[in-house]
């Protein structure tokens, strides 16, 4: 009941938003002649045989690994105030080479899988190494500065698939990297299908779920359970007083960066082993960015920013139906970023509410109707949370 | 009051440095422009890339630059009065979509307003979300990034695919008129004397001809007016008693409240002109194009939120950032040889900053310097042409290059980026 108390109204505020941010952009679509509830219904419907609608959840699962991967990447600096925005640019340039390392070797399976995943933890780690050398050498805002290295990566990714990577045929469509072997490749999880009686759907569902939850489960842990968790979440909060406790802080930028790249270097893993065994010109993209929605969505938190890419992959899912019922795909967009907007404004109100009762010195009634009041110890980024637990003290 | 940073007398550092940086931030200006003009021949003169100072290069760098300007401007205004605004990228990529969206129906002018109308929509949003809701600067603006991509494309695929103008998903039909444009008489057009002289390749003197046919020579009216923009910027927010209260809220919120000034107003106010003047920054992206197409910007904002930090959060060195980066855009645009010259000019710059060091003891960032000088060089007699996936990040990786060098001596507003709550602080 207790865990309830505090858990509820946190999660008050984040489906508050997506209440709100649903209306706003059912307004907006109304206001331009597009009928909201239509594609709402299309966006819900998974197919009438049991298989369609598996398949559905599988193209769910699939889309949402690497949305929770960029989640967590960008949550890892988010928490200690940084901003990887460069997460785009990191796995971009990551699955590529990885892509490329896996296809030039041939070795037993479990190995071969082991150095692809290696290969491109390492690039996207260096690739965000620069900007953590960047900024605590030279000053150099790593908002800014991550945003560069995005286009110097795509840019270089660009290069080295049509020139030194290239293994498609001169004059082919699509320009690829050479196929990976079958050593290489991540075998789906569909026998789970079987063992639960459903129908197995023609689509495989990503192998790589499984380290995707192993990774969540480890950031969580080194997040919530270890002493560099508690020096992040102190940088994040105070870097003077961080400081002043004996923490590295630009110890703490650069192995923060590491950290946020080497998992941002997993996001282009799933689709690369699971499915297209090749980096293409037509390959996921914008998933960097997409992350730092679901990171804020998700409050920076794994469990959280795992629902909230569940979310974003649902709506995903939507844009081939909407396409082919005719409808303007982008709709999915926009319900996106405004519920990036809207969660915002409410972790902000909630905190304010939450603040202005500690202050106040007024316990919360139990189950208060107000957004998200007690959100105290639940919001992570904003770094007054601790300022209200002492002036609740005080008061 | 508003004119103390400029008028303190720095202490004298030798008659050499005294008379390269006396007299003033416009004598400054004038050497180091004189010296870039310098450099910038003998680099051509030994590389025979005569693109680099070529008048072409030079009209596509101040169209180029134009953009980028604008939406440093834009973050002037916005950071000045103490809002962080990353979201220019966002209100840029508005303000492309509302000058594609005006222009095809009624023509340039049209154009300029629909996206100042839309740029400064982005701002309010980014101002009802920072200023009354107290949401973090940054995570706003990145949701408002996100939001605008979305809305463009919502926006194109709802008015342009079945449009019988043309268009598509992805761009708009053709702006229907293009903005007057105008040469100085007898050195740029007619006679063309400058052109003349920038056929001949004289050292210095083509050059010089170069850069001034190239800002004098078919420049469009609204270019002159949005360069204009800068000195009144100046003028606006250091000269009036608004641009004083408006920095105020930069500075020290608090104290600017407990004036009388309307700190929730101002930042409201800036943050609009900000993206307003985003918005101005994508009506010109069309303008070169003469067409709406999804991606303009291409990070255009961000460049000009470098230039902005680049330029020490003033006009004049936000203007210095935004001719730096829009020139080697411009480069990279019209010759792909002429960029491997950059790696000359590379080269001898950090050669010169190896030597300095090396004078100062400085042995370790000397050598890096000198290693580095080295492999450009190398690299400058080996490369002819760069493939074309490399050529294209040549403004972001200059801008990054500069910021890592000059990001240390830098002051930004000093209450930027923090939520101002009123009776909270």
């Amino acid at each position: 009941m207790n865990r309830l108390r505090r858990l509820g109204p946190a999660l008050l505020a984040p489906v508050l938003a997506v209440v709100v941010a649903l209306v706003i952009s059912s307004a907006v679509m109304a206001a331009l002649a597009v009928n909201p509830f239509d594609v709402f219904g299309v966006m819900l419907d998974f197919g009438e045989s049991p298989t369609q609608q598996v398949t559905a959840m599988v193209v769910i699962v699939n889309r949402a690994i690497p949305l929770f991967l960029a989640g967590l990447a960008v949550a890892i600096a988010f928490r200690m105030g940084l901003f990887n925005i460069g997460v785009e640019g990191q796995y971009r340039l990551a699955t590529i080479v990885a892509a490329a390392a896996g296809a030039a070797v041939s070795l037993p399976a479990p190995l071969h899988l082991g150095l692809i995943i290696v290969v491109a933890v390492v690039v996207a780690a260096i690739w965000a190494g620069i900007v953590a050398v960047l900024k605590v050498t030279r000053g150099v805002s790593e908002v800014i500065s991550s945003i560069m290295m995005n286009f110097i990566a795509l840019g270089i990714a660009s290069y080295l698939l049509t020139g030194p990577f290239r293994g498609s045929p001169e004059g082919a469509s699509i320009i690829a990297t050479a196929d990976i072997p079958e050593s290489g490749q991540m075998p789906g999880l569909n026998t789970i299908f079987d063992v639960f009686g459903l129908a197995n759907p023609p689509r495989q569902l990503y192998g790589f779920l499984i380290i995707a939850v192993l990774v969540g489960v480890g950031i969580a842990i080194l997040l919530n359970r270890t002493r560099f968790g508690f020096d992040l979440k102190a940088s994040g909060m105070s870097p003077s007083a961080a400081s002043a406790s004996g923490v590295n802080a630009r110890g703490m930028v650069i192995k923060t960066m590491l950290l946020s790249g080497a998992v941002a270097g997993l996001i282009g893993l799933p689709d690369l082993l699971g499915n297209t065994h090749s980096y293409t010109t037509d390959f996921t993209a914008g998933l960097g960015f997409l992350g730092i929605a679901v990171a804020l969505l998700g409050r920076n938190k794994p469990v959280g920013i795992a629902l909230a890419a569940l979310l974003f992959a649902f709506l995903d899912r939507a844009l081939v139906p909407l396409q082919i019922n005719d409808y303007p795909s982008s709709v999915v967009t926009i319900v996106q970023g405004t519920i990036v907007l809207a969660v915002v404004i409410a972790n902000e109100i909630a905190r304010r509410v939450a603040r202005k009762r500690a202050a106040g010195g007024t316990a919360a009634p139990a189950g208060g109707p107000s957004t998200g009041d007690g959100s105290t110890g639940a919001a992570p980024t904003p770094p007054p949370g601790s300022t209200d637990q002492r002036q609740g003290a005080q008061a | 009051m508003s004119t103390v940073q400029t008028t303190q007398a720095p202490p004298s550092r030798g008659p050499i440095t005294d008379l390269l940086t006396g007299g003033g931030p416009v004598r400054r200006a004038l050497w180091l422009a004189l010296g870039g003009l310098v450099l910038f021949s003998i680099v051509r003169a030994i590389s025979g890339e005569n693109a680099l100072t070529s008048s072409s290069t030079m009209s596509a760098a101040l169209l180029l630059a134009v953009p980028i300007g604008l939406a440093a401007l834009g973050g002037l205004f916005s950071e000045r009065a103490g809002v962080v605004n990353i979201g220019l990228e966002g209100m840029m990529i508005l303000g492309t979509w509302g000058a594609g969206f005006a222009g095809y129906q009624w023509g340039w002018g049209a154009a300029l307003v629909g996206g100042v109308l839309f740029g400064a929509l982005g701002g309010l949003l980014h101002a009802l979300a920072t200023v009354t809701f107290g949401v973090d600067h940054v995570v706003s603006g990145v949701a408002i990034n996100i939001l605008a991509a979305g809305i463009v494309r919502f926006l194109s695929e709802l008015f342009y695919t079945d449009n019988p103008a043309g268009g598509g998903v992805t761009q708009s039909p053709p702006v229907s008129s293009k903005p007057p444009s105008f040469s100085l008489p007898v050195l740029s057009s007619g006679p063309d004397l400058l052109g003349d002289l920038e056929q001949k390749h004289w050292l210095l003197v083509s050059d010089a001809a170069g850069v001034l046919r190239g800002v004098t020579s078919g420049v469009a009216i609204v270019t002159i007016l949005a360069v204009l923009l800068i000195p009144v910027t100046y003028l606006l927010l250091w000269r009036t008693s608004f641009g004083l209260r408006l920095r105020s809220c930069g500075e020290n919120p608090a104290a600017a409240d407990s004036l009388g000034v309307p700190v929730y107003r101002m930042k409201y106010i800036a943050v609009i002109i900000s993206g307003g003047l985003a918005g101005l920054g994508g009506v010109f992206l069309v303008f070169i194009a003469g067409i709406y197409r999804e991606n303009q910007t291409n990070g255009r904002g961000f460049i000009g939120l470098a230039a902005l930090i680049f330029g020490n959060w003033r006009p004049g060195g936000l203007a210095a950032g935004a001719g730096l980066f829009g020139f080697s855009d411009a480069l990279q645009l019209r010759s792909r040889t002429a960029v491997v010259a950059l790696l000359l000019l590379v080269a001898l710059l950090l050669a010169v900053l190896a030597i300095r060091q090396v004078l100062r003891q400085q042995l370790l960032a000397g050598g890096i310097a000198a290693v580095v000088a080295v492999a450009a060089f190398v690299g400058f007699l080996t490369i002819d042409v760069l493939p074309p996936g490399i050529v294209s990040f040549t403004p972001h990786l200059t801008t990054l290059l500069v910021l890592s060098l000059a990001s240390q001596r830098l002051r930004m507003p000093q209450a930027d980026g923090l939520v101002y709550r009123r009776g909270e602080s």
